[in-house]
């Protein structure tokens, strides 16, 4: 049996060699909510058992056309709904770093596949952390890019207006490099019109980079909820940070006290809209019963609970009477996300924070808790809601497990972004 | 917002987002779904009037047919097609 058999950190093998180009010394894993033409693509669920996308993502053709190898789809918690990879309906992923242990999510199976050095990098997806989050957890980077940079076509959408396809490796250079490849204006996503940069050459030039560099400590995201262990190592990377030059300084983000409230309001709503595509007709396996609703509402009872429990969350919270007390102020909340974002990294060139409060979760350990687990993303969602760049990079360890730093810089500033984070990962 | 829910709201919710629940089902999730509401609760506080500005614009194109799917591939992950087309529950 082979490391990633025993760490499940792929749903479907494949093979896709796409031939010259300048990733072709990479294989490459993607996840299975991005579509991939003749491969079965999941989502991690029951209701998508079987479906096979006649069509590519742009990401996924790009990554093809710069000569990656593609060889499988990679375990995730069921379409995205989730911190540790414990969600998916093919079981649990395991941490390769101690397999007793979560690889956090929900892109854990890429995390996981790059970790154990079965894959060089991988595809995620990041809606509220779920490519920084498996980073920090298994002691990888991860990259999620500027909302808009990278485009969504074919990407199963769970909350529109928060998710990005970003890239995963175990170095920096190697993640702009991917990111190289799948960055860029795509008319098939309204929303992805930005102009890409040359990320490697970025990276690879990054010297002195730290030298003049601002770094914002925001003292909302590292208070009293942050382990002993994860402080310890954050305040490592602070120091790193000063030795090389940075200047360090602490802000107030006042908003971010209800990020995390807004952001799963406007995901459990985004995802009780989208998620009502799965009707068993169009793809997946069908409902029993007489008539559309009870056939429709039987197809569905193959979601797993957590995603039940968001769809129902979300369908609620957008019910008449309710929607002013919950929709409303969540947008509300995200302009005022927004606004924190823009002035704090107006005076700094980078917002920088523990990825995750604490180590990763045993197996088994948080998954009936669901409040509990939201919890543990109070430090990752808020970027989703300014919509900004963000990258969680290796600062160690604590009680033997990996503390990720997470380092947050403007709207497109993904060069900026990648040249601190490869200054950091060369100065430790 | 402070109101708690009970079983019978969690059951209405459900056939509101069309997803069965069974009873069991909906017994569990109320204490998690009181659990989630209440913390929402923070967001009591938050202003009314907040501008939101945000740097997206509306894309446009002319309306003109493309390329697309064939309709063999569209229907391809169907369980049931006709003549065609996609074959559903009959809604009445």
């Amino acid at each position: 049996m082979s490391t990633s058999d025993e760490l499940n950190s792929f749903v479907t093998r494949c093979d896709i060699d796409g031939g010259e180009g300048p990733l072709d010394d990479l294989t490459v894993g993607v996840k299975d909510n991005i579509s991939t033409e003749g491969i079965e693509t999941t989502c991690g669920s029951d209701v998508l058992d079987g479906y096979v996308p006649p069509y590519d993502a742009t990401a996924v053709e790009r990554l093809k056309n710069a000569g990656v190898r593609i060889v499988g789809k990679t375990n995730m918690d069921e379409f995205g709904m989730g911190t540790t990879t414990e969600t998916s309906a093919h079981g649990p992923t395991r941490n390769p770093v101690d397999t007793d242990y979560v690889p956090g999510g929900s892109s854990g199976g890429s995390a996981a596949a790059v970790a154990s050095g079965d894959v060089d990098a991988a595809l995620g997806t990041d809606t509220g952390g779920s490519v920084r989050c498996p980073a920090a957890f298994c002691g990888i980077v991860g990259l999620k890019p500027t909302y808009g940079l990278v485009s969504r076509y074919g990407l199963i959408a769970y909350a529109n207006s928060l998710e990005t396809i970003g890239p995963m490796a175990r170095d920096v250079e190697t993640t702009a490099r991917v990111l190289d490849a799948i960055a860029g204006a795509d008319e098939r996503d309204g929303t992805c019109s930005a102009e890409s940069e040359d990320y490697t050459v970025a990276v690879e030039n990054a010297d002195g980079d730290l030298e003049d560099a601002t770094v914002a400590v925001p003292e909302e995201l590292v208070g009293e909820g942050v382990e002993e262990g994860v402080r310890e190592r954050f305040d490592d990377a602070l120091e790193t940070l000063r030795d090389e030059g940075a200047t360090v300084r602490e802000v107030s983000m006042p908003s971010l006290e209800k990020a995390l409230a807004a952001y799963y309001v406007i995901a459990m709503g985004e995802a009780s809209s989208n998620l009502a595509r799965f009707d068993g007709v169009r793809y997946g396996p069908g409902g029993e019963g007489d008539g559309w609703n009870e056939a429709f509402a039987d197809a569905r009872t193959r979601f797993g609970d957590e995603v039940k429990r968001r769809v129902m969350l979300g369908t609620y919270a957008l019910s008449e009477g309710y929607y002013g007390d919950y929709y409303d102020k969540a947008q509300n909340a995200r302009a005022l996300v927004r606004r924190d974002f823009d002035e704090v990294l107006d005076e700094a060139d980078v917002v920088a924070s523990p990825t995750m409060p604490l180590t990763p979760f045993r197996l088994g350990e948080a998954l009936d808790d669901p409040l509990q687990m939201y919890l543990a993303d109070v430090n990752t969602t808020p970027v989703n809601l300014a919509g900004v760049p963000s990258i969680s990079v290796p600062c160690g360890r604590a009680d033997n497990l990996p503390v990720g730093l997470q380092l947050t810089a403007g709207r497109f500033e993904e060069t900026k972004l990648l040249s601190v984070a490869r200054g950091f990962e060369k100065a430790r | 917002m402070e109101q708690e829910l009970d079983a019978e709201d969690v059951r209405h919710v459900a056939e509101l987002a069309r997803v069965d629940v069974t009873d069991k089902e909906a017994e569990e999730f109320v204490d998690e779904f009181n659990d989630v509401l209440g913390y929402f609760e923070t967001l009591d506080d938050v202003p009314d009037d907040v501008e939101a500005e945000d740097d997206f614009e509306n894309v446009m194109r002319a309306d003109e047919p493309r390329p697309s799917l064939s309709q063999d591939d569209a229907l391809a992950n169907a369980e049931e097609t006709e003549d065609g087309y996609f074959k559903g529950p009959s809604v009445s």
